[in-house]
């Protein structure tokens, strides 16, 4: 039986970037494939020319031993190949049934929608994959995870064969990833096939068939993922040998940097986020902040970066009483902070890097003097800054948005560590960023603990916690349900006081 | 997908400009003006009795008296706003002065009627740039006109040296308070400022209305208008009669300048334009985004007033009922077609100027109506606020960053 999709030779070149070259790839029927690469691999580019969004310059495309020209989506869903993308393609005031017969819709009686026929049909694909989904339901009151089951009945409710996830996981919990996990193994047992595309190694190693992994538009290597590890994996994605697990030496904490005593704050809703918690975090020590996402740590960081007025308690930098005072006032006193959400918050996308660089000290000296911008002392910085951090850009003059997630991190990381700073606070440093870059933050981060800075590390992830971790305090429910060594505790342990539970 | 070359010094703001307008939006923005054009001038062909005539003759008749009907009218229009050639050479060779100032007459009041777009451009474009929508332009104009012929006729012995920086800072005065409350209301209440400088638009019409039939009105005359503003006052013009031309014109040139180095050379406006780009990181970044939407309210307003002040100042004089026609309206338009940027507001107040200007004699000698340049603006507008249909006619390819410089805040603002 020939393979249920087969790439011969995909060679896509944009100008002064060759994105695929000569890239094969044969998917079987009834297996999950994984396409392991960093981000800009070329991964994605890969798969819009599957899905018909780019054209080839050169290769083939073949499914189920027929040669196949896509030239639009349309093509493509005929083909059986259908994608769920990384943001969900969903209307949110529409209703399951809605969404999914959108292009597609079931009529009666000449131009009558047919909703009660859609409605069927999607509960019959809901109950033959057991993605529990209720047609009726309104996207917008439906949570990620179960938007992207949407997105998954759409592609199976046009009777598609193979079904491309773009970075599947990066918009869900945990337990959503289990889930999901299930759900493509139904898929699979039913005969579908899967590429999964991720840069995510342990979740790899986890539900894939097979691995193939994508460095620089080429195909590195396709390997089975009974017989290979992290470590191998990552070598493979990055060309080079890559620690996974940063070298860490003994911390050597000395004086307390900052101290929180009572602090409760509200969230934006007026509901109690962070109630009445006390910690503090010395210099050369890192304090990881350990939680499910949503238990205060949002309002946490908020309220010790000035950006939110706690209602109570007391917030000390070196001594100096910082409860009160504004983000700029904190900022002076030798605080930096990585915010979670970098984009939003972080970088004003349409400036250039150089501008990125000095959002925060654009009125000190030397980039500005009374009231007057200094460029050339903006650009020189900006040059530096590139050059010292490894942003990986034409110029530093090119706006923040077109660089990768890795690269806009590093700008906030470079303009953030660039300047003398006793505390630095970091939230979600590593989200939604590829092996390199993780690496590169992480080392970073240690290296700032070293020279004597306090490191208050706030990730959802736990393994990023307990890695770059000393001491871990568990949020929940806006308490620190305990305080416990890094270097003794174990996953279980922190599983169950993350779910709120301690044992004594 | 084209890397953008490295550049050896940074750019400057005169280079963001031009690269702002020409990653597709500088074309976008010239074939936005031609379609316009093409298809106002099927417009008037269309609403022209005599095209129908000709059509009734015979299809290419029709078609030829169709060119004509709209070669005519914007040969008129252009005319009207830059001179007729055959004039000018005329009045030269006669050597009369006066011919002469009659001749080139059009062109200079082209760049009168440009002047009060330039001020009020640059005020919505400043709100633009820090994320405020100053629909309140035309009612700061308003103001900035009644403080301004206030100072031009109630203060008295001043040498004009100091009676005109005097009258026009007056006029920036006036438009600065009408900015501030919306500014302050925002800040304090989150009130949103369209709402708002909306609100204060209508007390400045019926303020205004009401200071000219009673605190302010000149007791010599039956209708209601100010006091003549006294000669000290007047913006200098600096051509004989019939040209009003007016120094007022420099003034707001130098205002292009300043803005422009305002809001791209000092700590403020990389402050302001921060807090227009992204709210968030600029709070962040330790920026006070309340002081900032205040600061650029009242700078905004100050603008609008300025245009005002220039009006009675230097063309009319004394202060009229319903003054304006609309130039702050007029001016949000300008502002989004110069993307928000002053030399890209300079160029599109010209051409709203000379467009303005050139339909008035474009009236007169063909008999098309004056509304001709609002659909005019109207279809240059939708094209650019809508540049998919450009780039559909024009089969041009889509930009890679379709990002807009100008963000609005959110209704939560």
């Amino acid at each position: 039986m020939p393979p249920v999709l087969e790439l011969r030779g995909i060679t896509k070149r944009f100008p002064g970037v060759l994105a695929n070259d000569h890239i094969d790839l044969t998917i079987q029927k009834g297996e999950i494939h994984a396409l392991l690469g960093e981000n800009g691999a070329g991964k994605t580019t890969l798969m819009n020319i599957l899905y018909g969004l780019y054209r080839p310059d050169e290769g083939e495309i073949w499914v189920n031993g027929e040669k196949k020209t896509v030239k639009s989506p349309i093509d493509a869903i005929k083909a059986g190949v259908g994608m769920v993308h990384q943001h969900f393609m969903l209307v949110p005031v529409f209703t399951v049934t809605e969404n999914v017969m959108l292009g597609e819709e079931f009529v009666k009686y000449g131009d009558i929608l047919d909703r009660a026929k859609a409605a069927k049909k999607v509960t019959e694909i809901s109950n033959t994959y057991k993605l529990n989904i209720d047609p009726l339901a309104y996207i917008k009151d439906m949570p990620v995870g179960l938007q992207q089951r949407v997105e998954i009945i759409k592609l199976l409710f046009r009777e598609a064969n193979i079904l491309i996830m773009d970075e599947p996981t990066a918009v869900l919990t945990p337990q959503e990833v289990e889930e999901l996990f299930k759900i493509m193994r139904t898929l699979i047992d039913q005969g579908k096939s899967i590429i999964f595309i991720t840069h995510k190694l342990g979740e790899v190693l986890e539900c894939a068939d097979k691995i193939t992994v994508i460095r620089g538009g080429k195909v590195v290597g396709t390997t089975d993922p009974k017989t290979t590890n992290m470590n191998e994996l990552a070598s493979m994605m990055v060309g080079r040998d890559v620690n996974l697990t940063v070298e860490i030496g003994e911390a050597k904490p000395t004086e307390p940097i900052l101290e929180v005593t009572d602090l409760k704050v509200l969230d934006p809703r007026g509901g109690v986020a962070v109630d009445g918690i006390s910690f503090e975090v010395r210099a050369g020590e890192v304090l990881g902040i350990a939680g499910v996402q949503g238990n205060g740590q949002t309002e946490l960081v908020r309220s010790l970066t000035g950006l939110l007025t706690p209602i109570d308690g007391e917030v000390k930098l070196s001594g100096h009483n910082i409860t009160k005072c504004s983000p700029r006032e904190i900022t002076e006193l030798g605080s930096a902070h990585i915010p979670e959400d970098r984009q939003k918050d972080g970088l004003v996308l349409s400036f250039p890097i150089s501008d990125n660089l000095i959002i925060n000290t654009y009125y000190l000296e030397p980039f500005s003097r009374r009231a007057w911008m200094d460029q050339k002392e903006i650009a020189k910085n900006g040059q530096e800054l590139v050059k010292k951090f490894d942003i990986r850009t034409p110029s530093a003059f090119t706006t923040a948005s077109s660089l990768s997630g890795g690269n806009q991190q590093k700008v906030i990381v470079a303009r953030e560590f660039s300047r003398p700073i006793k505390l630095l606070i970091a939230s979600q440093p590593t989200r939604g960023l590829d092996v390199g870059s993780i690496e590169y933050i992480h080392k970073r981060v240690i290296e700032k603990r070293d020279e004597g800075c306090a490191v208050l590390l706030v990730s959802t992830e736990l393994d990023e916690v307990m890695q770059l971790s000393d001491r871990i305090a568990v949020l929940y429910r806006g308490r620190i349900i305990d305080t416990v060594n890094a270097k003794t505790a174990t996953k279980e342990q922190l599983g169950l006081l993350m779910a709120g539970i301690k044992n004594n | 997908m084209n890397p953008e070359k490295p550049q050896a010094t940074k750019k400057n703001g005169l280079a963001i400009f031009w690269e702002e307008f020409s990653r597709s939006n500088f074309l976008i923005i010239f074939l936005a003006i031609v379609t316009g054009i093409i298809l106002g001038g099927v417009l008037v062909a269309a609403t022209t009795t005599e095209v129908y005539a000709a059509f009734k003759v015979s299809f290419w008749a029709g078609l030829k008296s169709a060119f004509v009907t709209a070669g005519n009218t914007y040969v008129a229009l252009l005319t009207g706003a830059i001179g007729s050639p055959e004039k000018i050479k005329l009045a030269f060779q006669s050597g009369d002065a006066l011919a002469i100032r009659r001749a080139i007459n059009p062109f200079f009041e082209s760049l009168v009627q440009t002047t009060p777009y330039v001020f009020a451009g640059l005020a919505v474009a400043l709100g633009f740039r820090v994320g405020l929508f100053n629909i309140g332009a035309e009612g700061q104009i308003f103001m900035g006109a009644i403080t301004g012929v206030w100072a031009g006729y109630a203060i008295h012995g001043l040498p004009p040296i100091i009676h005109i920086p005097v009258a026009l800072l007056f006029g920036a005065l006036g438009g600065a308070i009408w900015g501030f409350v919306p500014g302050f209301l925002k800040t304090k209440t989150g009130a949103h400022e369209v709402i708002t400088t909306i609100m204060m638009n209508y007390i400045a019409f019926r303020l205004s209305d009401w200071l000219l039939k009673g605190p302010m009105a000149d007791p010599n005359e039956y209708t209601p208008k100010t006091p003549w503003i006294l000669e000290s006052a007047q913006l200098p013009q600096l051509f004989g009669s019939p040209i009003r031309f007016h120094i007022g014109f420099f003034v707001a040139l130098l205002m292009v300048v300043l803005v422009y180095i305002f809001l791209f050379k000092t700590t403020w406006g990389f402050q302001l334009r921060m807090v227009g780009s992204n709210m968030n990181a600029a709070r962040y970044a330790g920026v006070k985004v309340a002081s900032s939407t205040i600061i650029a309210m009242v700078l905004s307003g100050a603008l609008a007033g300025l245009a005002g002040a220039n009006e009675v100042l230097g063309v009319n004089h004394r202060l009229i009922p319903a003054f304006s026609s609309g130039y702050g309206f007029d001016s949000i338009a300008l502002a989004l077609l110069g993307k928000s940027h002053p030399v890209g507001v300079l160029l599109s107040a010209l051409l709203f100027g000379f467009l303005r200007n050139g339909a008035r004699s474009m009236q007169l000698s063909v008999g098309v109506p004056i509304d001709i340049v609002s659909i005019l603006q109207a279809l240059i507008l939708a094209f650019i606020a809508a540049p998919a249909i450009i780039r559909t006619i024009y089969r041009l390819k889509q930009p890679k960053h379709t990002e807009d410089i100008v963000s609005l805040q959110s209704w939560k603002g």
